[in-house]
């Protein structure tokens, strides 16, 4: 009786062609002609360019000892950047006293971890803290005062300048941006009109200008004698600079708002600054938080133009240990560095703003 | 009349920077407790930070001096690394109290900028490498070259002067950065490279082979390179003038770092005395503690000793000392007699 029972055959394996590896492959860099010409293409520049690249970078380099002589393999010359790491990182910061900045980016880490974490409690204090309470901590630290050791601002350099430089600037341009794009679209006349004039001002000017203007012209009008510091012109002028930048980002996501959105916070009778901070903000700023990130990309990599005032970030802290005579020739490992250093940086931002993205998507996408 | 008092308020403001100057810099620096010194923000052999961080160079030693002669300390001095278009606002707006910045004493930054040039430090000149293969011995031989250059304030147009004069064609390929001209020299995309004298050699030895290229001996143009300060405060100039002048005098009288403690305590030679303030005038003149010139030659050496130390042959730069050696060895530094 057996016989009588409907038995599926089993069912085949998919062809071999279609699956694995080999169906990987015809799928996604074999599929056509074009393609495969392309994917050999692509092959053959690969390598072209990378086995030199590893031979250069790690085979030939030399990594350990003191001084040129140790550079004899012919490939890069990390013993450089070795030997400057400290310079690169904290540019002339007395030896004695790197604890502090140590201590200053090590508290920042520890402090962010757990914004990172969805279900710490407590989180929006913490927010107020790092927004509010630790740069003043950090000014403290990195300064001094309070019976640390001085240490004017022309001591601070490298990386330490660099990240200084980009978070103050970060930090700072936001809530001016915010200010200037609701003050844009306000309907009073002057408040819009002074606003319009800021960041057109602002926007139409290269930043390069701007450092130059803060350097060379801002000395020859403060009085004899009275000298603003280098690094804190710098600060003022990157910060209004990159907050016309921010006011146009925060601009577009207030226009994306539909205007039921304002209207309905108008009827449940909210003020004008609830029916922002509660209603309007929170959806405009999600939806321009890539463009956000892409405007603090920015600040972070223009901050390397502080090298024409004569400020030694990352890059220009490279730029002066190449000068050394007993050092000459290996600008190459130097800017290879500095170009890690920024790429991983960027991308550490990069990412961190797709997952913002994804954390606050309230699933307007169908 | 509101109007023209607005306008003279602003005039004045803009003009007091120039005009006005600080009372008695010698004191002021005296009172801060050191020096502040305007560099380069990195020029191989004159201003450079080490691998510790620490500022070194021949300009740098420059700074040095002067903190050396006002506190008998040469580690009493700050700088401040500057730009090429910012150094001279620096200076007028009393950022800083002397420039030692490479900087080539020109007429019109002498007479027209409220500034001082106080002495010649290293006398500069624009000047070419070539290959040595391409067989040229000269610079007149150079008719129809591509020239590397880099970039700087005066290079271009020196090198337009100097082929125009002598009926010459070229065809120019510029660069920013030193390592960049380098490497366009030697992938052959100029024939000639041309810098001032003292780079042409930073820029040798970036070569992968150095000795496949020489620096020809035509110098096309004066590049006298000393501190500058600011005009009309004479106390300060001449500290700063005789700070250089003492490093030559030194040199010319064979007092070095070596033996300057020994001559101090035996030297019968009037002239060594005298400069190492045990007779004559010493520091009264100027203001500063009798042993200054000691404690130059002391802490830094004489002009020879920071010669060879920064660009000469304890460098890697190995620059010879050319129109730089002292008078009696057929070079122009000739010190003033300290008497």
């Amino acid at each position: 009786m057996a016989a009588d029972r409907f038995e599926p055959h089993p069912e085949l394996a998919p062809p071999a062609m279609t699956i694995g590896v080999v169906g990987w492959l015809r799928q996604n860099l074999f599929s056509s002609v074009a393609s495969s010409v392309l994917t050999l293409l692509a092959l053959y520049l690969l390598y072209l360019v990378i086995p030199p690249l590893i031979q250069w970078a790690i085979v030939n380099a030399n990594w350990f000892g003191a001084n040129r002589d140790d550079c004899t393999g012919g490939g890069a010359c990390w013993v450089f950047i070795a030997k400057r790491l400290h310079q690169f990182i904290y540019g002339f910061y007395p030896e004695a006293e790197r604890w502090r900045v140590n201590l200053t980016f090590g508290l920042l880490v520890v402090l962010m971890v757990p914004l990172f974490i969805r279900a710490f409690p407590k989180k929006v204090w913490l927010g107020v803290f790092l927004l509010f309470g630790y740069p003043v901590l950090a000014f403290f630290l990195l300064y001094g005062g309070f019976g640390l050791e001085r240490i004017a601002t022309d001591q601070w350099g490298g990386l330490m300048l660099t990240l200084v430089l980009s978070a103050v600037g970060m930090v700072a341009s936001l809530p001016l941006g915010i200010l200037l794009a609701l003050g844009r679209r306000s309907s009073m006349p002057i408040v819009r009109t002074f606003c319009v004039a800021f960041i057109e001002l602002w926007r139409g000017v290269p930043l390069i200008t701007v450092l130059f203007m803060s350097s060379v012209m801002l000395p020859l009008f403060l009085p004899e004698g009275v000298t603003l510091d280098k690094l804190l012109r710098a600060l003022i002028g990157i910060t209004l600079f990159e907050s016309a930048y921010m006011a146009e980002v925060v601009r577009g996501g207030l226009q994306a708002i539909p205007g039921g959105q304002y209207e309905a916070a108008k009827a449940l009778g909210l003020s004008f600054w609830k029916s922002m901070s509660l209603i309007v903000m929170p959806q405009a700023l999600k939806l321009v938080i890539p463009g956000i990130v892409n405007t603090f990309i920015a600040l972070f990599k223009d901050t390397t133009l502080v090298i024409i005032i004569g400020l030694f970030d990352l890059l220009g802290a490279v730029e002066a240990a190449i000068k050394d005579p007993n050092w000459l020739g290996y600008a190459i490992e130097g800017y290879v560095f500095a170009a890690l250093v920024f790429w991983v940086f960027c991308y550490g931002m990069s990412r961190y703003s797709q997952a913002l993205e994804r954390q606050l998507s309230t699933g307007h996408t169908r | 009349m509101r109007l023209t008092q607005t306008f003279a308020a602003g005039a004045f403001l803009f003009v007091m920077p120039f005009a006005f100057v600080q009372a008695g810099t010698l004191d002021t620096v005296k009172q801060r407790g050191h020096v502040q010194c305007g560099v380069n923000t990195g020029l191989p052999g004159f201003s450079f930070p080490d691998d510790t961080g620490r500022w070194s160079g021949l300009d740098v030693d420059v700074c040095r001096a002067v903190a050396a002669a006002v506190f008998g300390d040469a580690e009493k001095v700050k700088f401040t690394p500057l730009n090429a278009k910012e150094r001279f606002t620096a200076l007028q707006s009393g950022e800083i109290d002397v420039l030692s910045r490479n900087t080539t004493w020109t007429q019109t930054r002498d007479t027209s900028l409220g500034l001082n040039f106080t002495g010649v430090t290293y006398y500069d000149g624009q000047g070419f490498m070539v290959k040595k293969n391409l067989g040229i011995k000269g610079a007149k031989e150079l008719d129809g070259a591509a020239v590397c250059i880099q970039a700087g304030t005066t290079t271009e147009l020196n090198l337009d002067d100097y082929f125009r004069t002598n009926n010459m064609k070229y065809s120019p390929i510029t660069y920013d950065k030193g390592a960049e001209t380098v490497k366009g020299f030697e992938a052959g995309r100029c024939d000639v490279l041309t810098s001032d004298q003292s780079q042409l050699y930073a820029l040798r030895i970036q070569l992968k082979d150095p000795d496949s290229a020489m620096v020809l001996p035509e110098v096309i143009s004066k590049e006298p390179l000393g501190p500058v300060v600011r005009q009309g405060d004479d106390e300060w100039f001449n500290v700063v003038k005789w700070a250089l002048f003492a490093m030559v005098e030194a040199e010319d009288l064979g007092v070095s770092s070596q033996n300057v403690d020994e001559m101090k305590a035996n030297s019968k030679n009037p002239s060594i005395r005298r400069l190492i303030g045990l007779e004559g005038i010493a520091g009264k003149g100027l203001g500063l503690p009798d042993d200054w010139a000691y404690q130059i030659v002391k802490q830094l050496g004489n002009y020879s000793e920071a010669f060879e130390r920064n660009v000469g042959q304890g460098s890697p730069l190995k620059i010879s000392r050319g129109l730089n050696a002292l008078w009696t060895a057929g070079g122009l530094q000739y010190p003033p007699p300290f008497r």
